[in-house]
């Protein structure tokens, strides 16, 4: 091991360095304790002085500007930083857990389980896509599995935030990361497009359920550049049990044109947690990689090779929301479920990235088993699917856009809250209850969703009749 | 300590005073003025009065080209230009005329320079349009961050430690943090002049503990301001373009 930039027991800005914890290219880091603090901390050291590389200074500024204005679950908790004027440091909290890097031993992993990571990375991308940041360093190792299972992002020092300058973009030429994850849109030197996080993820999906790298390992430029024509083998050339659904998420994850790919990281999680909704399209059959002529026609199309700009983040997601509206076709009045699908249209005709998915609630008794049969001994939750697929209809969406949802429970308003919370949904239409006596006998489903959903409600009523 | 920062002021009254309002209500505790209080606007009076009485209770102010060109008529300016200084001219009292006549081109304040426009010859009124103008600037002076304004669009600069620029449209009231490691050219926004397609007012706010800058915009009453230029006789274009902010 390389003599380390700092030793053991020293103390940087009144935090001691315990032990090292880990000895990286561009950074070192450090358990450390500071007199006050409740519990240690890592302090990261960025490997400066030594054959001193510019490339870790710069990341180590980018990083020490994005961090402290990072929040939420899915990254580290900022402590304290220190510049250049003195001794450059972050301190920040110490994360229990591991980071994905050693279950590359087990691959490839069951798909469900591939699935389930893919949820929990893709949740932690939209917090953090949301906070105005790309990562652009998305692969295992920078991946942190908590003991209660969830998930933090780590090392933002390739990072970019619409709202700082970016000062890897100037400083270096060559496209920064890490060369089997590394986007086509990245390998051109574009780095604020949230969808290029979207591409990584889909090599770590790919990798992790064949146990084979997309692009293989090459980390020469010639090499990397191969994946702006070039598409990977399909995964069920790999794996003959390989899942339709799981082919059709990993491979649009790795479209070459951005705008193929997921909108944003919460539709990518949406599709892997309902895999029973995913809209199959070619790309699920595909057992062989694209003809010749195909890539050699993307080959030589500039449109594809050439550098281009994109939408900040924040523009892309607010383009591209979850949309779910609440139907309740038994109960309610034709003008209200009417009035549902006009408010619907002329939300989505403004947002044709937005994807929208119906839901409807099938009541159980709280105490009876009931019978999953109506009398006539149809099964109601597919009469059910049928009716919200009829009702979509007329909206011509793209089946990749729509799906319909069939929840069962006891109680109506928490089912819905529940479902808006765990597929990240950022706006939801419910009818109001019309009916003064059934909304007096069980309370509004509209007003309890108003008041509790993390996200915007809109609550529509039939047009006014005339006077 | 908070500093507010303004620039381009244009004798734009309704833009000015929405402006020390929000620095005001944002603890604002010190000020820098960084020149052209007059020419464009129709309070070219109430502007450089307002100035003279910030600078009598401790703010910095610079010379801008506009100032400069109301006691020695410019051959450079357009003839729009011309024409409003010759009239903002009239409208000034001879202490007035003396206070722009005196003012300094440059302020070394710390680490800290203040100028109107690029620093490598303050009296050129060069604009600070790209990294190439900001590098020159940056060469000029061992200040830690230069403070300019005169192009009315807002820009934020930086160079490493590798002498590599950087080069960043700020995004409104987003803090950015200024890192000691590398050298800083804040060109600010115009409060009276906004050129960058949007109308509001434009300022800055310095953090000298936090070491951040956020670049302010604010509404004002536009309608009004461009009203009192046209009630002035002065172009009718001046009252258009501040509707556009360009």
């Amino acid at each position: 091991m390389a003599k380390p930039f700092h030793d053991a027991g020293k103390i940087i800005d009144g935090f001691k360095l315990e032990e090292m914890v880990h000895y990286g290219d561009m950074a070192i880091l450090w358990r450390a304790t500071r007199p006050g603090l409740p519990a240690p901390v890592i302090v990261k050291v960025p490997r400066i002085g030594e054959n001193a590389d510019p490339a870790a200074i710069v990341s180590f500024e980018m990083e020490q500007m994005i961090m402290p204005r990072l929040s939420g679950p899915h990254v580290p908790k900022f402590v304290a930083a220190g510049d250049f004027s003195a001794h450059p440091y972050l301190a920040m909290e110490v994360l229990d857990g591991k980071t994905l890097l050693p279950r590359l031993n087990d691959l490839p992993l069951p798909y469900d389980e591939v699935a389930e990571i893919g949820v929990k990375v893709a949740n932690a991308l939209d917090d953090l896509h949301r906070q105005h940041v790309v990562h652009l360093d998305i692969k295992p190792s920078n991946i942190m599995v908590r003991p209660d299972g969830s998930v933090v992002l780590l090392d933002f020092g390739l990072s970019h935030h619409a709202q700082l300058p970016d000062l890897m973009q100037e400083e270096f030429r060559l496209p920064f990361g890490t060369a089997p994850y590394m986007s086509p849109e990245q390998l051109r030197g574009i780095r604020n497009d949230p969808r290029s996080d979207i591409f990584a993820l889909g090599v770590l999906l790919y990798f992790f359920s064949t146990g084979v790298r997309p692009f293989g390992e090459g980390e020469r430029l010639s090499t990397m550049r191969r994946r702006l024509w070039r598409d990977p083998v399909p995964p069920r050339k790999l794996r003959a049990d390989y899942p339709q659904w799981l082919q059709e998420i990993v491979l649009r994850c790795l479209e070459i044109e951005p705008a193929w790919r997921y909108p944003t990281a919460a539709q990518l999680a949406f599709d892997l947690s309902h895999p029973d909704q995913v809209k199959l399209t070619a790309r699920a059959d595909k057992l062989q990689r694209d003809s010749f002529a195909t890539v050699l026609r993307r080959r030589f199309n500039t449109d594809l090779t050439n550098s281009r700009a994109s939408a900040p983040a924040a523009a892309q997601i607010s383009s591209a929301p979850i949309v779910a509206v609440a139907l309740d076709l038994d109960d309610s009045a034709p003008e209200l479920v009417e009035a549902l699908r006009v408010t619907t249209e002329r939300m989505l005709a403004t947002m044709p990235s937005a994807r929208l998915a119906c839901l409807n609630v099938l009541r159980q008794g709280r105490i009876t088993l009931d019978s999953p049969l109506d009398e006539r001994g149809h099964n109601k939750r597919i009469d059910r699917m049928v009716g919200l697929r009829h009702w979509a209809e007329p909206l011509k969406l793209d089946q990749d856009r729509l799906t319909v949802h069939v929840l069962e429970a006891v109680d109506a308003a928490s089912a819905l809250l529940e479902f808006v919370r765990n597929n990240r949904v950022d706006h939801i239409l419910i009818g109001a209850r019309h009916d003064t006596l059934m909304r007096s006998l069980l309370g509004s489903v509209s007003s309890e969703i108003a008041a509790e959903a993390p996200c915007t409600v809109t609550v529509v009523r039939p047009p006014r009749a005339g006077v | 300590m908070l500093i507010a920062f303004f620039a381009d002021i244009h004798a734009n009254r309704q833009a000015f005073e929405a402006c020390l309002a929000d620095a005001q209500a944002k603890g604002a505790q010190r000020s820098v003025l960084l020149g052209d209080y007059v020419g464009y606007g129709a309070d070219p009076d109430w502007a450089v009065t307002t100035v003279m009485e910030m600078v009598g209770n401790g703010a910095m102010a610079v010379m801008g080209n506009h100032d400069h060109a109301v006691g020695t008529p410019s051959e450079t300016m357009n003839a729009e230009a011309q024409f409003v200084i010759e009239w903002t001219r009239s409208q000034l009292g001879p202490e007035q005329r003396a206070f722009l006549a005196a003012l300094p081109m440059t302020i070394q304040d710390e680490s800290r320079l203040y100028v109107h426009s690029e620093a490598s010859k303050p009296a050129g009124w060069i604009y600070v349009k790209s990294t190439l103008e900001a590098s020159t600037s940056l060469s000029a002076t061992p200040a830690h961050i230069t403070f300019c304004g005169h192009i009315h669009q807002p820009a934020l600069y930086s160079l490493s430690i590798t002498a590599k620029m950087t080069s960043f449209t700020p995004t409104a009231d987003a803090p950015v943090p200024m890192l000691p490691g590398r050298r800083w050219l804040a060109v600010l926004g115009a409060v009276g002049q906004p050129r960058d397609g949007n109308p509001a007012a434009a300022y800055a706010l310095l953090d000298t503990e936090k070491k951040e800058i956020t670049y302010c915009r604010v509404p004002y009453d536009v309608e009004e301001a461009a009203a009192r230029i046209r009630k002035a006789g002065l172009p009718l274009w001046l009252a258009e373009r501040l509707l556009a902010g360009q």
